[in-house]
């Protein structure tokens, strides 16, 4: 066992697609087949890593495991160091996940195929790379690398008509994020006095209150862009809804969960004291995004745009766990944020599939789909049962923790928060009924071909997860929860 | 792990399990789908009847057949189980009503496995409600039920189910948002969401502050948000309005659980959690209780007879009768922690008649809808004054009727008369004025229901059914047998249900 602990297995996991995508680039662009089927094969060797990671995880001796470190810059305090924690853990599971979903439901895209493929695969390698880092500089580093894919994926095989805009929103926003993390993230360089971009070290720095809240801010802000935290909420509806269907699925269910966790590694675990302070403003602003993310989606007319909104919802409920600083928080802000990832990829790729053979988003003009897509309707009932937080679905799983963590911090939040689980109801089973059930309108009833086996396979693995974590939710609580206590430990000890 | 602490997760979780399974069979293979469910659904009847015997009526334990197994431990949630009389009754009533509802549905022509899978999935959700000691899962099948039941009405029911559907799910949702919000306040306070736990923790939790606000004002918000969700369900008069419309839309099948089962739960939340977790600000608000109670009598009485659509009738009669439950609850709650021992008994006896009341009108209000869905299935009406003289036409299905709506109305030597006695004897010397009002609204009780039976039985026959109409088939017969024997068991040698009930009762007055 111990052999098999020193393979360096979380770079394999980060550079396995980096290299690929390089390859993918170098293969000359009529061999589609070959792309396709490299893809696929880096998608499912990350996937079945993530997998390995996550199980291999022992819980509990907790902590960073799966450490790999090498100086890089050994002047700057800047080192190649790579590790996980059990919050990480699982999401690099999620993320190995969905960027294998993504792979499958967009196996069909010809246009470009191989710079599509390949700039999927640099985006796979930033998510990764940022849930493994341990230095400060590198999570920078592969937060930053996600950025030039994103863009030129929604502009080049955006929907039509809001690409140019939406990417165009996206990397201001963003941008604007980058810029604020890196003054962050260099006040903190300088002020830990000890020039190591070490995230280990940095934990342990000490820094002062008054230093820990103002920066805090900073990173907070920078990072919380990401995720869509009011009042930055306006980029993500236009960004996922401009995006194509893979990379929708890897915005809204990974790159949020990125920003949430370059908050919590670089922000709350490095400025504890700062996090406390602005707990209050945090919860509050976190609770708009959940009550008014959930108003916002009811009046969409745009199949996407609904989920797209739905999704600001949800991540509110990650920063209140947050903000909570309580155990029960963390642990469903944990399991929120790997549930939303799971729950979104899936919407997003039903959407897609549904879009690809419709040709519109209109919710008008679309009905009577569950005839001709029987398996995309239950996973999208599964999905929306997931999103308005039923029992016995992931989404309950998740929020429960939050909500007992608000009411011993925050009461009103929570009382405020729960409107939303009825807005949410409504406005998903009225999508349900308008999408996939009723009358079939007349432009669709020359009829609509079903989704391929591979879409199914997609539609039916992740519905089964979030079942099985509803019912079961040991699967993924412990893991959470050992990195949950190395949180506390650090506020408590702060 | 023997069997004894097994026999409750086999229970609830056999028919999911089932459904499950079922998800393997071939959709064309509609009459193998329909006797697989049947098969499965009676199972847990049989281990029911196996549990009602191995109950042991002697013991003092609060509640028997208790397991433990870990689930949530993140937030301190088990799958706690134990059954005490109360909930066994309930149990049996779930157990014996979905197999029979499975057989009405023989009837069904489309998409036949789904409807198949989702009734067993019901069947879970409402058995683990009944069987649940631990809040959160009490909370867990609460909700889980909503949604096969969502879309039974929304893709089997009647031309108006969409907005029958949705006004469903969303009022019971909605109601329930305060009781999840007051089981995360107790989950929090408590640092469990075990009922046994919570039940010394909490009651005892009368002074001080819990999070920062004064505990009796946090304790009466939690106990109107309990009242709230289960008043919902009940139906109790205001928050009945989405009853008519579900009940009306749902395919039979649907309404039979619906009123038969889903009902209760509301009546059981009451019961197993409102009364023992807020004794004294039930005590406070017991009179507001009565008079909503009263007004469900009396509004569902005089709304029933005001009806032209038959199982709209039936439907606003489900409010009517469990009313009078609400009302020996609300006496209940009026004389807890009373030492006056005639009081005591009086609501021991209501709380027998209520919970009684419950497994009857689930007999009947199933017994009813099922019969309105025979005569629709042929028919294709349910307006009352279509029918007319049906009884010439249809002698086996109209005594049929006769019968089951004779036990409806509360006629002597039936069901009815002993749970309804049994509630205003109770009642009578706790809450006087409100049971005189009730007794008086049962009058109206007999007007809606001689009204239905006149419209429907007898008078000119109406020509356009004769020679189009034909009797009640064997299988529906099978349906309906089980009922009657049950109804009239009950009312002629009512002990062998109520020693279980007291049982039960006993342990909580």
């Amino acid at each position: 066992m111990t052999n098999l602990r020193q393979i360096p297995w979380l770079s394999l996991l980060v550079l396995l697609p980096l290299v690929t995508g390089v390859v993918l680039l170098a293969i000359p662009k009529g061999k589609i087949g070959l792309i396709r089927w490299l893809s696929l094969a880096a998608a499912l060797v990350t996937f079945v890593l993530s997998v390995g990671l996550f199980i291999g995880y022992d819980e509990t001796t907790a902590g960073y495991q799966f450490i790999e470190k090498m100086d890089w810059l050994p002047a700057l305090g800047i080192s190649y160091h790579l590790g996980i924690d059990g919050i990480s853990a699982a999401l690099e599971l999620m993320a190995g996940i969905v960027v294998l979903a993504g792979v499958l439901v967009t196996w069909h895209v010809s246009d470009r195929a191989k710079e599509y493929f390949s700039f999927l695969m640099f985006l796979a390698a930033s998510v990764f790379g940022v849930f493994a880092s341990l230095d400060l500089f590198l999570l920078f580093f592969f937060f930053e690398l996600a950025v030039f894919p994103k863009y030129l994926m929604i502009v080049m095989w955006g929907s039509p008509k809001t690409r140019e805009y939406g990417g165009m929103k996206l990397t201001l926003y963003l941008f604007l994020g980058s810029v604020l993390a890196l003054v962050g993230v260099l006040a903190v360089y300088f002020q830990s006095g000890l020039l190591t971009f070490n995230l280990l070290e940095l934990e342990q720095a000490g820094f002062g209150v008054e230093f820990q809240r103002l920066w805090i801010a900073f990173i907070f802000i920078a990072f919380g862009i990401l995720p869509g935290l009011i009042p930055f909420h306006r980029w993500p509806p236009h960004g996922h809804v401009a995006a194509p269907t893979a990379v929708s699925m890897l915005l809204a269910g990974v790159e949020m969960k990125v920003g949430a966790f370059a908050a919590l590694r670089a922000g709350l675990m490095l400025l504890p004291d700062g996090m406390r302070f602005w707990a209050p403003l945090v919860i509050i602003l976190a609770t708009i995004n959940v009550v008014y993310g959930a108003f916002i989606a009811m009046i969409q007319k745009d199949f996407k745009y609904v989920i797209g909104f739905s999704s600001v919802s949800h991540m509110g409920l990650v920063f209140i766990g947050f903000a909570t600083l309580t155990p029960e928080g963390l642990t469903g802000a944990g399991l929120q944020m790997f549930s939303h990832g799971i729950m979104t990829a899936l919407f997003f790729s039903i959407v897609g599939m549904v879009y690809d053979r419709t040709h519109t988003r209109n919710l008008g003009e679309l009905g009577g789909l569950y005839r001709y897509m029987p398996v995309a309707m239950f996973g999208f009932v599964i999905g929306g049962l997931v999103s308005m937080g039923m029992p016995g679905f992931s989404g309950f799983i998740a929020e429960m923790p939050i909500y007992i963590g608000a009411w011993k911090t925050f009461p009103v939040s929570a009382i405020v928060s729960a409107i939303s689980i009825v807005v949410t109801a409504a406005y998903i089973l009225l999508v349900v009924r308008k999408v996939f059930f009723g009358e079939v309108p007349e432009a669709l009833k020359p009829g609509v071909s079903d989704i391929t086996l591979r879409d199914k396979i997609v539609v039916i693995a992740l519905s089964g997860l979030m079942i099985a974590i509803g019912l079961v939710p040991s699967i993924l609580t412990p893991t959470i929860q050992a990195g949950v206590n190395h949180i506390l430990a650090i506020l408590g000890g702060a | 792990m023997n069997f004894d602490s097994m026999i409750l997760p086999l229970i609830t979780f056999l028919p999911a399990a089932g459904g499950l399974l079922m998800l393997a069979l071939p959709k064309a293979r509609t009459s193998l789908l329909k006797w697989t469910a049947l098969t499965i659904s009676v199972i847990p009847l049989a281990l029911t009847v196996w549990l009602w015997f191995a109950f042991d009526r002697n013991s003092s334990a609060l509640f028997q057949f208790q397991v433990m197994l870990p689930w949530f431990e993140a937030i301190h949630s088990s799958l706690h189980f134990g059954i005490d009389g109360i909930s066994l009754v309930m149990v049996l009533l779930t157990t014996i009503l979905t197999p029979l509802a499975i057989l009405t549905a023989f009837n069904i022509k489309e998409h036949v496995k789904a409807f198949m899978i989702l009734f067993l999935v019901l069947e879970t959700g409402m058995l683990g409600v009944f069987v649940s000691l631990d809040l959160l899962l009490f909370f867990v099948f609460w909700e889980i039920g909503l949604v096969p039941m969502y879309f039974l009405i929304n893709q089997w029911g009647g031309e108006n189910r969409n907005y029958a559907s949705l006004k469903f799910i969303l009022f019971t949702m909605g109601g329930s948002l305060g009781l999840l919000l007051a089981i995360q306040l107790i989950g929090a306070l408590s640092g469990t969401f075990d009922l046994i736990g919570i039940l010394e923790t909490w009651q005892g939790l009368t002074s001080g502050t819990i999070f920062g606000m004064p505990a009796q004002v946090v304790k009466t918000i939690a106990f109107w948000a309990f009242v709230i969700a289960f008043a919902v369900k009940v139906p109790v008069w205001p928050f009945h309005t989405w009853l008519p419309d579900a009940h009306t839309e749902a395919p039979t099948a649907g309404s039979m659980i619906l009123a038969g089962v889903l009902l209760k739960l509301g009546a059981y939340g009451f019961l197993r959690l409102v009364l023992p977790l807020f004794p004294d600000e039930s005590r406070t608000f017991s009179l507001w209780l009565a008079v909503l109670a009263v007004a469900a009598i009396v509004f569902g009485a005089l709304s029933a007879t005001g009806q032209k659509d038959f199982k709209r009738l039936v439907a606003y009669s489900s409010i009517n009768h469990m009313g009078f439950v609400v009302l020996a609850i609300a006496a209940a709650a009026n004389v807890g922690g009373t030492t006056d021992e005639a009081m005591r008994q009086s609501a021991t006896i209501a709380v027998n008649g209520a919970v009684l009341q419950m497994f009857n009108h689930g007999l009947t209000a199933a017994g009813m809808f099922f019969l309105v869905g025979v005569l629709y299935d042929r028919t294709h009406t349910r307006l009352l004054e279509k029918f007319g003289g049906l009884l010439a036409l249809l002698p086996v299905y109209g005594s049929i009727l006769l019968f089951v709506s004779m036990a409806s109305l509360g006629l002597p030597g039936l069901n009815g008369f002993v749970s309804e006695f049994m509630i205003v004897r109770g009642t009578w010397p706790i809450l006087t004025a409100f049971t005189a009002i009730s007794i008086i609204g049962l009058l109206f009780t007999g007007v809606y229901v001689l009204k239905a039976i006149k419209l429907v039985l007898h008078g000119p026959l109406n020509e356009q059914w004769a020679g189009k109409v034909h009797e009640i088939s064997i299988r529906e017969i099978l349906v309906i047998i089980p009922l009657i024997l049950l109804i009239l068991s009950i009312g002629i040698w009512p002990t062998w249900i109520v020693e279980i009930i007291n049982h039960g009762v006993m342990a909580w007055i």
